[in-house]
């Protein structure tokens, strides 16, 4: 037996890409897939253009407008109108230097992290950037994703590459069984509430056990989606046989041969038995429920059942964020989060909008109606699940329910489309963010999973889904 | 990139964990102006109210530390997202570096990209800064030495990883340093495509699109534009 530690999913990974070593353990990282959009993208392409550079390898690049893009039913490019103005940088910059651009109404278009994994555009085993943090995402299907600033797409652009420093390793074990209907989101919001924002710093997290191997690939999407919430860049999950179900047959992956051979460096992708973490942590996922977050940051996650913290139980230490952000939410120290009425439902983002969110979250509104006085939005991840998602039928529910079935993008996530939550008003969301103003100046934001968002609609306030009438 | 040897300033005490970055720029705003435009706008949340005027309880609006160009951070400074006009509006009102126990991966990186220094230091140490400098009093900051001065003889050393330190001391550019490197990329993307073909076996675009139906705006769209009609 050898006395050297076997590698981690994350070892692997990260040394297949390694060019050469930079030292003090920086790499020169070859990057494989390139993905851009609309916020920053046509920065980028302005930026090497000054430079005088060309795009290394524009094949690798691709290129779809989310971030700024109305999700305005029967919506064009220009319907936000400054998201027009960006578009519109992005598309002449692919234009010019051969990159693919996806385009709204192409049926393609999407959100970032949720049109590059469908599409087979980003693989197992692949290095996928771009400027967005939720880049992580893509380690659900075990691709060495992470997000990054502009100046470094810029880097990426000209040469194809990174200089990058190698993170820490941890583990999450999630043993157990999760309960009926709880869900990736419930599960990842509970390990942030447990361990904290800050907890992932520095680390590239492998999220590993019975619950994650349990998890369909969509859900695991989902898990790692969240790591950067967790403070963490990279989050991963080994491909497995369903991983390579999934894959096959996406228009951008390979085919016949080639796919066989990919699938065959994908079984290898998994730590070994001796590998060593620099830090491991372990979750019982049988004792995660609905959970919901009250706060101002990912890590304020409670269960549905449990009360809003009270900060006069708190030390110094941690008063002071408590009481600023129980203050911005509008809550009353240790009151039930249940019950709390709300204004707003969005079922969407990179987190939760693929067509298993969109199932969960129907099975909720079917033959219900949604409270009066809530607006409550139903926005696609992409086209392909907007496509999909009619072809059985699901607009149909959202809309007999009093949803609005919306266009695929950002949306109220990320607020950058002229789509907001007013100043005091609730929102329960799917999405990954609840910081202050994230969803709109004084917005108020709730984060859970799609039943439980559709719950809320429903009921007219915060609620536990397995007990709606 | 520019370089960072030595600054000189007060230095800011705005120690609340997990400040993100949507906190220090609003996302509508790097949408709509350029790098140069968003030190307005920089930590609009907590400098202004929501009438627009300054919020005379930020400790940012207080004359002492008006114009601070140092921050005196909590942890976990820059999470949250990526985006790089997080540092260029800080940088906009002025600050060049910034201090705390922890900061967000990408933040963290971004910063470099643009000379700026985040120093990561013990809630312990922060506070003795904080202390020395609560009147406006100057820090100064060296990397040259890797030392903080105060008044008092304060001196608290810090380190910073070897590579960051010489990219800023000297204001080299990653990008221009790669680009040197082309030979060796174009071996190695050479010896990939025998090692792993797979990933550039990319179908041609007009295949892959091809299988692709795009959207039209019949049928449920329009029925989605009538249920807005309905629901205002």
């Amino acid at each position: 037996m050898s006395d050297v530690a076997g590698l981690t999913l994350f070892d692997k990974l990260w040394n297949e890409h390694v060019i050469f070593d930079l030292g003090g353990g920086w790499a020169l990282l070859h990057i494989d897939r390139h993905v851009m959009h609309d916020l920053v993208g046509g920065g980028s392409f302005a930026d090497l253009a000054a430079r005088g550079v060309k795009v290394h390898d524009p094949q690798f690049t691709f290129a779809t407008p989310d971030h700024a893009v109305s999700s305005l039913p029967g919506r064009v490019a220009t319907t936000f109108p400054l998201g027009g103005r960006l578009h519109a940088a992005l598309r002449g910059g692919a234009q010019a230097a051969g990159v693919q651009f996806f385009d709204v109404g192409s049926g393609s278009q999407g959100i970032v992290h949720v049109m590059a994994p469908e599409l087979g555009i980003v693989l197992p085993g692949v290095s996928v950037v771009c400027t967005d943090s939720h880049t992580c995402t893509n380690g659900g299907i075990g691709a060495l994703g992470f997000g990054i600033g502009t100046t470094e797409s810029v880097h990426v652009l000209a040469t194809q590459t990174l200089r990058q420093q190698k993170p820490q390793r941890m583990r999450i074990l999630c043993d157990g069984v999760l309960p009926q209907g709880t869900t990736a989101k419930d599960l990842a919001l509970h390990i942030i509430g447990r361990l904290g924002a800050a907890a992932g710093v520095g680390y590239a997290i492998e999220y590993a056990g019975s619950a994650v191997e349990a998890l369909d690939v969509e859900a695991r999407l989902t898990l790692c989606n969240l790591s950067v919430e967790l403070g963490a860049r990279f989050g991963l999950i080994a491909p497995d046989e369903r991983t390579i179900a999934w894959v096959r047959g996406k228009p951008w992956a390979p085919k016949g041969a080639a796919f066989e051979e990919a699938a065959a460096c994908w079984r290898t992708l998994v730590s070994d038995a001796d590998a060593q973490f620099e830090r491991e942590e372990r979750i019982d996922a049988s004792s995660v429920g609905p959970t919901i977050t009250w706060g101002t940051s990912p890590q304020h996650a409670i269960a549905i059942d449990a009360r809003v913290p009270d900060p006069s139980a708190l030390d110094d230490a941690a008063r002071p964020a408590v009481h600023a952000a129980l203050e911005y939410m509008g809550f009353l120290p240790g009151v039930p989060i249940a019950g709390t009425p709300i204004d707003w439902v969005f079922i969407g983002s990179c987190s939760n909008s693929r067509l298993s969110d969109l199932q969960a979250a129907a099975d909720v509104a079917r033959g219900r109606h949604v409270a009066p006085g809530v607006r409550a939005w139903v926005v696609p991840g992409s086209e392909s699940v907007q496509r999909a998602a009619e072809a059985e039928g699901l607009h149909e529910v959202f809309l007999s329910a009093g949803f609005e079935w919306r266009s695929p993008g950002c949306s109220l996530c990320v607020a950058a489309n002229g789509e907001q939550v007013g100043p005091g008003e609730r929102c329960v969301s799917t999405s990954n963010r609840n910081f202050v103003g994230r969803q709109g100046p004084g917005a108020r934001t709730h984060l859970a999973s799609p039943a439980m968002a559709a719950a809320a609609a429903i009921a007219g306030s915060i609620t536990d889904f397995r007990h709606l009438p | 990139m520019s370089t960072f040897i030595t600054i000189q300033g007060a230095a800011a005490p705005l120690r609340l964990d997990n400040i993100d970055t949507d906190v220090i720029v609003r996302i509508e705003r790097l949408a709509a102006l350029s790098k140069e435009q968003l030190g307005p706008f920089a930590l609009e949340a907590l400098r202004f109210r929501p009438d627009g005027s300054e919020d005379p309880a930020c400790v940012l609006n207080q004359p002492a530390f008006r114009g601070a160009s140092i921050l005196l951070a909590g942890a976990n400074f820059g999470c949250g997202s990526s985006r790089e006009a997080a540092v260029w509006a800080l940088m906009g009102i002025g600050i060049r570096c910034v201090i705390a126990p922890s900061f967000g991966d990408i933040f963290f990186g971004n910063c470099f990209q643009n000379g700026m220094l985040p120093i990561r230091l013990t809630h312990a140490e922060i506070g003795i800064l904080a202390q020395a400098s609560r009147d406006g009093a100057p820090l100064e900051v060296d990397l040259h030495t890797c030392t903080i001065k105060a008044r008092y003889g304060t001196l608290i050393r810090f380190t910073v990883d070897e590579h960051r330190r010489e990219a800023l001391l000297s204001g080299l550019d990653d990008i221009d340093l790669t680009l040197r490197k082309e030979d060796s990329i174009r071996a190695w993307q050479q010896r990939d495509r025998n090692r792993r073909p797979w990933v550039w076996s990319l179908p041609s675009p007009a295949e892959a699109r091809a299988a692709v139906a795009p959207i039209t705006l019949a049928g449920c769209t329009a029925r989605s534009q009538a249920g807005l009609a309905s629901n205002p």
